[in-house]
């Protein structure tokens, strides 16, 4: 692709690579203070029981101890995530709810002290009946977790779009299939880490490795009791987050408590298990769906139902059964869809969001559907989807409006790749045994267009200065870079606005005292703080150029910042006079502009002299978007992204194992800012979507207790188990994002679980409905397939 | 009982008094201040703790800073020399091979290794050394690349 920009659409190495390459880049857990106290946390035994005391006088009697809290420190006014679901509490009081659901916290001067501490606290239980098995949740004469959720029920959304009869009347095939999953971890590399200090003010500043510092703050300060404005969330450099890092931890709360209580800084870091235990990953969802096709390949109806097993709390739970159906709204031609979810509590850790929010497994389903629909009709798998793919400027059943839309061309930019007709018409023939290949389509949203809390907020604003010495530029933004490259993305933008190179922008972010920023969640970042980066920068461009312009007395719409300089767009100007005034300022320094033209430095430094601080800024909120039914919020987005994806493989038809041989996946993001950034998300998302197809599940025993928590038993995709990844970008030009671009994130997720399983298919024979793949599911459908073939 | 022990990191002799317990990533991170070796995991499962001893990759999490006594330790922080990155560094930076970072400093040390043992590996030879190494945002495709690049880089 061609275009005029400098920096945009480049392969820019992230700006801070280089820190993080020597080491020097300061995550949370790298941070400490002086005379720091460390965390620990108490964490329930038992999956469900009443308690009846909490004797913490042991732990406080230990020399080294400085603070031990329980409920009676941090109330029992309840916090959540959606203020519709306020269900959880700091420190458990009357009930625990889950294994590892939290009891109490100490701050003592070391950590080996802390944890011997947590080990004194004495609590009696009275154990209660578990609620383990999300299907059955939902039964009469279950145990009941929490009193509003009644027969566990913790959400439940019932759609009905088109006529769903009238799409059955049309239909000549009609399938109804299921499929179930189990809940995952996002395996993050980096354990959450806190580090919270008070000021003499009572100022509260909390480091911590956290995705969405607003929302964080929000929620300290209201469980805390803790005025608004003087809680300051900062998200140091951080190691993943894939969703579950977006909600406020108990151990944000606790540590801000401990640090409240003590007057002291405290630091407290998750260990692996403890990840595990506190989860917030990705739900267990149990999906059915019936789907009808008519004829000639287009879709007729879809008929949805889900029950998604949330453990103990909400969480993002209620946005995560929304998702669960909105997302299949696109990216085909569908008028016709009902769906009913259900999302039921159980005594596990909770889950929220995750990489792909709600809609991962769904679509593997339905993506599943298409392939065994094609079969019957008899028709090409990619034929069938391109015959129903939606094309921009259309509105889908649940009324998602989608302004740019790449994803025919994603669809056949996967199938030339990947010689899709060529090895699938090897097929049955001269092909090797346990050769297969599949393929599959995603759709996501762009950014949520609401936020969590009823609120007409801006979602973001961004404020751009320039250094009042000239030359450097400074972006101030509360987004939270959680390796994504959201800090690369601001920075691009910036210095294509403003003409100057990379190295002269410093991004400053992440951090809730410079702006309101809803956070790194729903794959939001780039469209929409990149649009407030985008207008903050031209707004600081507009007060340079004008302030130039009335020193040389000419328009300022004849100037234009350009490769570092002042560019005239109309005769060729004498800067001369502004020239001596800077080199008279600078007197002594060595490195002082010589070229005939005004310098970006000359100009940024004589705006200052003219007009003082030289400031702009940039917000942004989304239009009004999506139908008045109920739940209409969720799944609205200025833009949607979509993705394509062929996966190639190799099964052991002895043993079951599964070797994805290759990946091709195509994602339309409307326009790439960063081409090597837009890869590495899309190499992501393959990587974490293998590993939930063939090796990902969180293993519960009978109490309630995860058997595999940790890296060597929680499985996820090492180099070996990686293939060959081909990421092509799809770019559409997005009207509602700044420069074309819309999101990358998630959306590239989205194909690559029912990719892989349609190659298994292919590759096999046979159908697996339960996730993950694993080789004795192979093996056992195998068996069943020659037991009756006979 | 603390004991007093002795070793190289990145060239500098330190002597430090230590708890037979404590292992090394608790010395460098800790004692020394050297925080760019990452603990993802404490029991030897992520490979984000990996630094180099005498020469050879091992997991600081599982290895007593006592065992390290009158050794040579190298961790991320000693690669570049004089300021200069290393070509592993470099390459690292330019194709993308780092997102979080997380993973990247253990990355780095084993590829390290890597690369003085064998200055040609193919892709089989890189995919296997960094087995170990976990990472969860880059499906390993730009760091496989950024290793091959810098064996070229190397060779030039
Ligand atoms: S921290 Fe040492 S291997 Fe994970
Ligand atoms: S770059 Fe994030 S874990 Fe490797």
């Amino acid at each position: 692709m061609s275009n005029d920009y400098r920096i945009l659409n480049t392969r820019a190495p992230r700006v801070d690579a280089v820190d993080k390459a020597t080491g020097r880049a300061q995550y949370t857990d790298d941070l400490s203070r002086p005379n720091m106290l460390y965390g620990a946390i108490l964490h329930s035994p038992l999956a469900h029981a009443r308690i009846l005391d909490i004797d913490t006088s042991r732990a406080e009697r230990l020399p080294g101890v400085v603070a031990v809290v329980t409920w009676r420190d941090a109330g029992t006014e309840p916090y959540g995530v959606s203020p519709a679901r306020y269900d959880e509490t700091i420190f458990c009081h009357d009930r625990v709810r889950y294994v590892g659901d939290e009891i109490a916290a100490v701050a003592a001067t070391d950590p080996d002290t802390a944890h011997e501490a947590v080990r004194r606290i004495k609590v009696d239980f009275e154990p209660l009946p578990l609620v383990l098995d999300g299907r059955h949740a939902m039964d009469d004469g279950q145990p009941q977790l929490h009193e509003q959720y009644e027969n566990n029920i913790c959400a439940q959304v019932h759609w009905r779009f088109g006529d769903v009869e009238q799409g059955r009347r049309e239909a000549s095939v009609i399938r109804t299939d299921t499929i179930s999953s189990k809940m995952q971890d996002a395996a993050f590399m980096e354990p959450q880490a806190v580090l919270a200090e008070v000021d003499a003010q009572r100022n509260l500043t909390m480091f911590s490795s956290t995705q969405a510092p607003h929302y964080v703050q929000r929620t300290l300060a209201m469980a805390l009791n803790h005025p608004l404005h003087k809680v300051r969330v900062v998200k140091p450099a951080m190691g993943g987050g894939f969703g579950p890092k977006a909600s406020c931890s108990t151990a944000e709360l606790a540590t801000c408590l401990l640090a409240l209580k003590t007057g002291r800084p405290v630091k407290f870091t998750f260990d692996r298990e403890q990840v595990f235990l506190h989860s917030r990953a990705r739900h267990q969802f149990l999906h059915t769906m019936t789907t009808g096709v008519r004829d000639d390949g287009t879709l007729a109806f879809l008929e949805h139902e889900c029950i998604l097993d949330g453990g103990a709390y909400a969480s993002f739970g209620i946005a995560t059964v929304y998702y669960a159906g909105s997302l299949l709204g696109g990216p085909y031609r569908l008028k016709n869809m009902n769906y009913d979810g259900y999302r039921v509590v159980t005594n596990k850790p909770a889950c929220g969001a995750q990489r792909g929010h709600g809609a991962v497994i769904a679509r593997a389903l339905f993506e599943i559907q298409l392939d065994r629909i094609a079969e019957e009709l008899e028709m090409d798998p990619i034929e069938l989807r391109l015959k129903n793919v939606m094309d921009a400027g259309e509105t889908t059943c649940n009324e998602l409006f989608v302004s740019s839309f790449g994803m025919r061309e994603a669809l056949e930019a996967v199938r030339d790749s990947a010689a899709w007709k060529k090895k699938r018409a090897l097929a049955g023939q001269t092909r090797a045994e346990g050769k297969g290949i599949g393929a599959a389509c995603g759709f996501f949203v762009s950014g949520a267009a609401y936020p969590i809390y009823r609120s007409k907020t801006y979602h973001c604003t961004v404020v751009t200065k320039v250094d009042e010495v000239g030359g450097g530029v400074v972006v101030q933004s509360g987004a939270a870079d959680i390796g994504q490259g959201s800090d690369t993305m601001l920075a691009m933008i910036t210095a294509e606005e403003l003409g100057v190179s990379l190295d002269d922008v410093r991004v400053q972010a992440g951090d809730s005292s410079l702006s309101v920023d809803l956070g790194s969640y729903s794959s939001r970042t780039t469209l929409m703080t990149g649009a407030a980066a985008r207008d903050a920068a031209r707004d600081v461009k507009r007060r340079i150029l004008s302030a130039v312009a009335g020193r040389i007395d000419v328009p300022p719409e004849t100037l234009d910042l350009k490769d570092g300089c002042v560019i005239s767009l109309a005769d060729p100007i004498d800067f001369s006079a502004l020239r001596d005034e800077y080199l008279k300022e600078h007197v002594g320094f060595s490195d002082l502009p010589d070229s005939p033209k005004l310098s970006f430095r000359e100009a940024s430094r004589i705006a200052f002299l003219e007009i003082g601080a030289v400031v702009g800024t940039g917000e942004y909120r989304p239009p009004k978007l999506g139908g008045s039914f109920k739940g209409a919020a969720v799944g609205t987005s200025p833009a949607f992204g979509c993705s394509a994806q062929v996966a190639e493989v190799s099964v052991d038809l002895e043993t079951g194992e599964v070797t994805v041989d290759r990946i091709t996946g195509a994602h339309d993001c409307g326009f790439a800012i960063n081409r090597t950034q837009v890869e590495g998300q899309m190499h992501g998302s393959m990587m974490m979507g293998m590993g939930e197809a063939l090796m990902e599940q969180v293993i519960y025993d009978e109490h309630g207790r995860i058997l595999n928590r940790n890296l060597a038993e929680y499985k996820i995709p090492t180099s070996l188990d990686m293939p060959q990844l081909d990421a092509l970008i799809v770019e559409s030009n997005e009207p509602h994002g700044p420069y074309g671009a819309k999101e990358v994130g998630e959306g590239a997720i989205m194909p690559v679980i029912p990719s892989i399983l349609n190659a298994i298919h292919d590759a096999t024979g046979v159908r697996i409905n339960e996730l993950p793949v694993t080789p004795e599911r192979i093996v056992r459908a195998l068996r069943r397939k020659s037991v009756c073939a006979k | 009982m603390k004991r007093i022990i002795s070793l190289a990191v990145n060239g500098v002799e330190h002597e430090l008094a230590v708890e037979p317990r404590r292992t090394l990533l608790e010395l460098l991170r800790e004692d020394l201040s050297l925080t760019g070796t990452k603990k993802g995991c404490g029991i030897g499962d992520c490979g984000g703790c990996t630094v180099l001893l005498d020469g050879v990759p091992a997991f600081s999490c599982l290895t007593l800073a006592v065992q390290a006594e009158g050794c040579s330790v190298e961790t991320v922080e000693g690669l570049a020399g004089n300021g200069r990155l290393s070509s592993l560094q470099r390459a690292f930076v330019e194709d993308g091979a780092i997102q979080c970072g997380f993973c990247t400093p253990g990355m780095l040390m084993t590829a390290t290794e890597l690369l003085r043992a064998n200055p040609h590996p193919d892709e089989r030879e890189i995919r296997l050394a960094i087995s170990g190494n976990l990472c969860r945002c880059t499906g390993y495709q730009k760091i496989v690349e950024a290793i091959r690049h810098a064996a070229e880089a190397d060779h030039e």
